[in-house]
């Protein structure tokens, strides 16, 4: 479904993605794993358009296909629109305005009303403590609330592929595994592709099939989900023990 | 107290004009966090372009008309002027808006000449005040009062009622999170500007109705919108009003009941009561700091 081929990209002079591919099969889960700055969140601002890849000394260089089309040079509106949300890091919930408008927000690109408010209630389904607080002010829930938010309003887009950053950043480990839980059980209901980018190598591996590791803007090993547990390296640096 | 109550009824209407170009000012830094320091100057071009259409045709087609022109000015400069620089720091932003306030004056001046043009009153807000027992208010008062009301209740509906509305509070909120949403973020600040820019059209004709426009007649309505804005909190529409309102009652009573031979101080109550408030709500009266779960 979304396939990134020899991705580059740079934040000014700062090379943040040196030559990237991952494939991402439909309906799968596929996990990014990766230490701090490794370009975990560039690879997925690399599709959702916030960063347009690019290799001044190599022009044939990046491409980034979702259903066989480029969208490497699109508006990121236009790649919302083609079915892909992305969940950023550290939530980025409109924290002035209530659950409700978060998720209407979340719903910007669609124009049917009545299936903007049935899918309000689907995300309550999956998040109860949301229906609870949809008049409450997003900035005031919790962490684990806002995340729930936050990938609330993805859904609302109705998207095929979802890109999730880092969804366990700054949550309690039984809190992480129940969001991880959800994001399955999304994943499965609903045939929903899943990109997530992690350093909680345990929790991303536990639902991916597949994952990647980046150092410093490379793909350094790829396997089966299963395999990279086992794997020596990726045990040590990223599982702990 | 009936005078009292005649310097309050005509305090509120002048503040209404401090009110609708604050109003202006919250309107743009909402939405782009850039203080436009050349609110007055543009609103006061825009003035002079609304005096040239009215002195060719109806006031209301006019006035109208140059509400149309400045949100054009507006979104062109936010297209070509302040995009380029807007992701270079705070400060330039800053320095581009006094440069355009340097502009907008000399073009005014250069277009139209020093000369006061004569503007108004005009026939609908002409004829005898309108009085009750105790206090009159001129029907103009009457006038800028309605129009600034109806503006409000228009940015009140956009704002609070409207998916566009909401799309420009989000762009405002948080810029990331809004275009991973999908809304067109750019769009969303030209329109910013481009309906600050409007207002500020509304409050420069409103204003030219009781004075002779000039390239200076602004400015001091503009020190005052701005101490508005600040005092509502720069955040809160419904803020730039009451500070406008707070500051226009105010100054009426500081102008009657301070004796003239301490001076002119209307002016520095006015300021010296912001800083109050600052000092007791930095975020002033009515605006919010980023709601944060501590």
């Amino acid at each position: 479904m979304l396939s990134l081929r020899d991705v580059h990209a740079s934040y000014g002079p700062v090379l943040a993605l040196r030559g990237v591919s991952i494939e991402v099969p439909t309906k799968g889960i596929v996990a990014v794993l990766g230490a701090n700055g490794a370009g975990k969140t560039s690879t997925l601002r690399a599709v959702s358009g916030i960063v347009h890849p690019a290799h001044a000394g190599h022009p044939g260089c990046c491409i980034v296909e979702l259903d066989g089309r480029r969208i490497d040079r699109m508006a990121p509106e236009k790649i919302v629109q083609l079915g892909v949300s992305q969940v950023p890091e550290g939530r980025q919930t409109f924290s002035e305005m209530t659950v409700l408008e978060n998720l209407q927000l979340g719903a910007y690109t669609r124009r049917d009303g009545n299936g903007v408010r049935s899918d309000i209630d689907r995300v309550f389904g999956y998040f109860p403590v949301l229906g609870e607080r949809r008049r409450q002010q997003a900035g005031l829930l919790s962490g684990g609330e806002q995340q729930m938010l936050s990938i609330g309003r993805a859904l609302m887009a109705r998207p095929h592929l979802l890109l999730l950053d880092e969804p366990s950043l700054g949550l309690a480990p039984l809190l992480v595994r129940e969001i991880f839980q959800i994001v399955k059980a999304i994943n499965e209901a609903e045939g929903l592709t899943i990109l997530l980018v992690e350093q909680d190598a345990k929790a991303a591996l536990a639902i991916a099939q597949r994952g990647y590791v980046l150092e410093t803007g490379r793909v350094v090993l790829e396997d089966s989900a299963e395999r990279l547990r086992e794997n020596e390296a990726v045990r040590r640096s990223y599982l702990g023990y | 107290m009936q005078e009292f109550a005649q310097q309050t009824l005509s305090g509120i209407a002048s503040g209404s004009l401090f009110a609708i170009l604050a109003l202006a000012i919250v309107l743009i830094y909402r939405s782009t966090s850039v203080l436009n320091f050349a609110q007055g100057e543009m609103a006061m071009f825009t003035t002079f372009i609304a005096w040239s259409f009215m002195t060719r045709m109806d006031f209301w087609l006019a006035f109208a008309l140059a509400i149309l022109v400045s949100a054009a000015i507006g979104a062109a400069l936010e297209r070509l002027v302040l995009r380029p620089v807007e992701h270079a720091p705070a400060l330039n932003s800053v320095i581009v808006t006094l440069g355009l306030f340097t502009i907008f004056n000399g073009l005014a001046l250069w277009i139209w000449g020093a000369q006061p043009k004569g503007f108004g009153p005009f026939s609908v807000f002409k004829g005898d005040p309108i009085c009750t027992a105790d206090v009159c208010i001129g029907r103009l008062n009457v006038g800028i009062l309605v129009v600034s009301f109806i503006v409000m209740a228009l940015l009140y509906v956009l704002f609070q009622r409207t998916r566009l509305g909401l799309a420009m509070r989000a762009t405002a909120e948080n810029r990331l999170a809004s275009q991973l949403v999908g809304i067109p973020v750019g769009n969303m600040l030209t329109l910013g500007w481009a309906l600050s820019a409007g207002v500020g059209a509304v409050a420069g004709v409103l204003v030219a109705q009781s004075v002779s426009l000039t390239t200076s007649s602004l400015f001091a309505i503009l020190l005052y919108a701005f101490a508005a804005a600040v005092l509502g909190g720069l955040n809160s529409p419904p803020g730039a009003i009451a500070g406008g309102l707070i500051i226009g009652v105010s100054k009426n009573w500081a102008a009657t009941y301070v004796p003239s031979e301490v001076g002119n101080v209307d002016l520095t109550l006015a300021f010296a009561m912001i800083v109050t408030v600052l000092m007791i709500r930095p975020t002033g009266l009515f605006g919010r700091p980023p709601a944060r779960r501590v």
